[in-house]
């Protein structure tokens, strides 16, 4: 059963051939199972999660069930699920029950989603590899000396690892993407604005956008069709209509123009990725793709500006993490000075204070125009960049990450050199574009991703893209070794 | 040596919305504490604002009210600092972009002369809560139901030349938030705050000296306290051979001084830069429209038309429209058929201070306007005299009912029959034969012990116009 997809499980349900409650239950073994291996779950819930599968049980009898209904899913931590762990993977909210549920979790909920749990997650979103989390590393599937990406590692190793057929993510400059590529699974970054913030543990406001991580194309189209569309509660979701994401799956190819960024396939770009992924632009050759070079020529631009600007607006939205109201608070503190300070201190970890430490110095005064300000001009060039790109071509493609999975701590000394991990999926997120990794041929048995870049928007468009290949590929169907 | 006073002021106006300017708690006062603190309110993780436009309407209107530029486009912005009572560790305020633009204001001052005052800008931002030191056996409470509370904060250029000045802008800022119905301008409750500041420069000179901020005054009484101490202060430091440090101040009222709270070097750097939680607000101009549709007459308007209209004098007109509500009162008691002028006296002097007497306020009046109307109407036909109108208008406040009902029930119409007063007044001469020789040998002052007796035998209710002529004929006849 952990093998198919969420539409081959939606048919079985709703035949009768399983129930929700024995789809659940089969997934809840196999995390007891295998969990343990990956350490990709902070909080697992079987109890309300078999509940959830009854009443998708009982809905699903009288005839009215949609494509998520009783369909085993994972939230990321960084959703607030009322009554359960929200930790956002930080010692700051070890003891953070929620009160309220995320829009997404909500929406998903209402669609007959059963949560199985929540998955584990750099901290505060702040990493790429899922090595800053409170609750330990996740580990690759398929090799688990290897990090699984992040910062959500623990949704990609577990849909990786088929734990759960699906998981929610988030996205600030990869975390969606990354760790999709690194554990050979799709995921989706929509555009800006498409899912509602709302109930997100915030990282960076401006760049933050939630989406689905799953086996296949067609899997994220139902759902992102569950997450999407307009909150208002969150002023800054689109009220744009919500296409139908599973109609056009199957829209023919020929003619799509796309293009391929120098910059994207330049130094740095393992060549082995790289031939992967252009063995992948030559199916779409084959579909009647025309394929274009193009240039993002300020793509250099993108890591700086990202680290000026998310570090700013996290250091600004975790001050309310403050050991007064909720929260981690340190032990007998003697002034409120003493309060704040052993409380964030012991709280939060090395990455998440080193990027409130820049935060705070790119906002300060004297320091602001030349690094808070100048960050804004160049995230303008570098959505310019794409706007031009989008007058000549439909779709963008390159690598989702320049190399595969790297080993467990081999990075972590070295922030620079982590954070260019993500360097061709942070500039969609400055420019609030929607792109989707998904699996291409993989690397000495390590998955690799391809990238796909839309204009906004246009997640439909990109879904059918991604659908098209995996039509032709098989990647997106092999499961690691020992999680079969 | 000459000083030069120079003042500056900022207000905080906290708007009369139902709800939070970011979220949907409700701003009631005097709730138990943490009972109107949403979970948008408490900051928790999460949680994001969603701008009440209804506070931006409020915003609007007080922009046009002192002719600002108001542009397209108004940008919130974070300001960051910790304290417990502020959740999210920032305040929503704005920064650059402000809601309302460069302004003005004509205020009133003594001989009728006037002074137009800049206004910088206003700018929407929310409240933060209360630390509340006492009853916590050495901890700190914190109140959190006023956070998001929506305020304007509405700051002055430094045109103010004197205290005077000062507190006539304070006052006048007050009457127009209040008359534009966007703030209930109730002081104790701190809804309309003050934040003065000072500084001196030797009469004649250009630079501006160093200036200090006052900070924590809640009435006009305290804003003149405060302003006279700290301009003593500066001056007798200066004059001493000190230096004002440029410092934010509090102003203690139990002691009647300011003292120092933080220095320029410890005050915060608040890291503005704009809330990527919250879209530019987009001022088009059928909303301005809608704004200004909106509008009521306001306080110069009102008091212009008082003159023409009512044919009352300037002061009287200034001081009747000094306060929506009494204006208000006033027109009504007019419509009721009194006459304007007698009404402005009526409303202002014995109702006012009856009310006050009383600590009542206006909308509170146990007399209504229609009461009041009915009663001047029954001065103005001689039914009543204006003293038997105040025992009546006391009857009235007293719930006896209708000036005409009060009359009636206890007998208190005027006697106008000039036979009637006659008899009486014929009584009084032959009873008091003493005083008509006196009166007679050239003692005239004597007319005033007549016309009492007069009166007291008719208990007030003979016309006093009547009693007058008709005692003056008899007794120098």
């Amino acid at each position: 059963m952990h093998n198919k997809t969420i539409a081959e499980l939606g048919a079985g349900l709703r035949t009768g051939k399983f129930s929700s409650v024995e789809l659940t239950q089969h997934f809840l073994q196999r995390i007891e199972r295998m969990e343990g291996s990956l350490n990709s779950l902070v909080t697992v819930t079987p109890e309300s999660a078999l509940m959830a599968a009854e009443a998708a049980d009982q809905q699903i009898q009288s005839g009215d069930a949609g494509p998520l209904m009783g369909i085993p899913i994972l939230q990321k931590d960084i959703f607030c699920t009322r009554g359960v762990k929200t930790s956002c993977g930080s010692r700051m909210l070890d003891n953070f029950i929620s009160p309220y549920d995320a829009t997404v979790t909500e929406r998903l909920m209402q669609a007959g989603a059963v949560s199985l749990g929540k998955a584990n997650m750099d901290e505060f979103a702040m990493g790429s590899s899922n090595e800053t989390s409170y609750y330990g590393p996740v580990k690759n599937p398929w090799d688990t000396s290897r990090v699984p990406g992040g910062s959500s590692g623990g949704s990609a190793a577990a849909v990786a690892a088929r734990l759960a057929v699906a998981a929610t993510g988030t996205d600030t400059g990869g975390s969606i993407r990354q760790p999709a590529a690194l554990c050979g699974i799709t995921g989706l970054k929509p555009t800006y604005g498409r899912v509602s913030r709302f109930g997100m543990i915030a990282f960076a406001s401006s760049l933050d956008q939630a989406g689905p991580m799953t086996h296949s194309a067609e899997d994220a189209a139902l759902m992102l069709q569950a997450m999407a569309g307009f909150d208002p509660k969150d002023s800054t979701s689109a009220d744009e209509p919500v296409p139908d994401y599973s109609a056009s799956l199957d829209d023919s190819l020929q003619g799509l123009r796309i293009g391929l960024p120098k910059e994207y396939f330049g130094e740095g770009l393992d060549p082995a990725v790289s031939a992967s992924v252009e063995s992948a632009i030559e199916v779409y050759r084959q579909l009647g793709a025309e394929v274009l070079e193009i240039s993002l020529p300020n793509s250099s631009l993108a890591v700086p500006t990202y680290y000026v600007v998310a570090p700013a607006e996290c250091s600004s939205n975790l001050s309310r993490f403050d050991g007064v109201r909720f929260g981690y608070r340190c032990e007998n503190p003697h002034d409120l000075e003493d309060l704040y300070k052993r409380s964030r201190g012991e709280g939060f970890g090395p990455e998440v204070k080193r990027r409130i430490m820049i935060g705070t110095y790119a906002l300060s005064a004297g320091y602001y125009d030349a690094y808070y300000l100048k960050a804004q001009k160049t995230r303008h060039l570098i959505s310019d960049d794409f706007r031009k790109a989008f007058e000549k071509v439909d779709v963008i493609m390159g690598p989702t990450t320049p190399t595969t999975a790297f080993g467990l701590g081999e990075k972590m000394d070295d922030p620079v050199t982590m954070y260019l991990n993500d360097i061709y999926t942070i500039a969609t997120n400055l420019a609030g574009l929607p792109g989707i990794s998904l699996p291409v041929a993989p690397v000495n048995g390590l998955p690799v991703g391809l990238q796909i870049i839309g204009n906004y928007f246009t997640e439909a468009k990109l879904l059918n893209v991604a659908h098209r290949f995996q039509r032709e590929s098989k990647w997106h169907r092999q499961m690691p070794v020992g999680f079969e | 040596m000459q000083w030069e006073t120079v003042i500056g002021l900022e207000v905080h106006a906290q708007l009369a919305t139902k709800s939070k300017i970011f979220s949907g708690a409700s701003i009631a006062y005097g709730a138990e504490p943490n009972t109107q603190a949403c979970i948008v309110d408490l900051g928790f993780p999460g949680v994001l604002p969603v701008l009440n436009e209804e506070a931006v309407n409020m915003a609007l209107k007080f922009g046009l009210a002192v002719n600002a530029e108001i542009g397209e486009r108004s940008i919130f912005a974070r300001k960051n600092y910790f304290y417990p009572d502020l959740p999210k560790g920032y305040q929503i305020s704005q920064f650059e972009l402000p809601i309302v633009g460069k302004g003005s204001l004509t205020i009133d001052l003594e001989g009728g002369t006037q002074k137009v005052i800049g206004i910088t800008r206003a700018h929407l931002e929310e409240d933060a809560g209360k630390s509340l030191h006492e009853d916590f056996h050495g901890m700190t409470g914190i109140d959190l139901n006023r956070a998001g509370t929506p305020l304007l904060e509405i700051v002055s250029e430094p045109d103010m030349r004197s205290i005077k000045e000062a507190v006539a802008y304070a006052r006048k800022i007050h009457q127009l938030v209040v008359y534009l119905g966007i703030c209930d301008g109730n002081m104790q409750e701190g809804s309309f705050r003050v934040d003065a500041n000072l500084s001196i420069r030797p009469m004649g000179q250009e630079p501006m000296g160093t200036r200090t901020e006052l900070k924590n005054i809640n009435s006009f009484r305290f804003l003149e306290r405060a302003l006279n101490f700290e301009l003593e202060r500066q001056i007798d430091l200066v004059e001493s051979g000190g230096q004002v440090v440029q410092e934010t101040r509090l102003y203690d009222a139990d002691r009647d001084e300011t003292r120092s709270m933080r220095s320029k070097e410890e005050a915060n750097d608040y890291r503005y830069f704009p809330d990527p939680d919250l879209l530019p607000v987009e001022i088009n101009p059928a909303r301005l429209d809608a704004a200004r549709q909106g509008m009521p007459e306001l306080p110069d308007q009102k008091r212009a038309r008082f003159e023409s209209d009512y044919n009352l004098s300037a002061d009287d007109a200034g001081k009747l429209t000094q306060s929506r509500p009494q204006a208000d009162y006033f027109e009504a008691t007019v419509e009721a058929g009194a006459n304007p002028k007698m009404a402005a006296n009526w409303v202002m002097v014995e109702l006012g201070g009856a009310l006050n007497k009383a600590g009542l306020e206006l909308n509170n009046s146990p007399v209504s306007p229609s009461q009041l109307g009915g009663l001047l109407k029954r001065i103005a036909d001689n039914t009543i005299s204006g003293k038997i109108a105040k025992q009546v208008f006391e009857a009235i406040w007293n719930g006896e009912g209708d000036a005409d009902s009060v009359i009636e029930a206890r007998g208190l119409k005027q006697i106008t029959d000039s036979g009637a007063i006659e008899a009486i007044i014929d009584e009084v001469i032959a009873n008091n034969p003493k005083q008509v020789e006196q009166f007679r040998a050239g003692k005239e002052k004597l007319l005033g012990f007549f016309v009492g007796q007069v009166m007291k035998a008719t208990q007030g209710k003979a016309s006093p116009g009547e009693v007058n002529k008709i005692l003056l004929g008899k007794l120098k006849g």
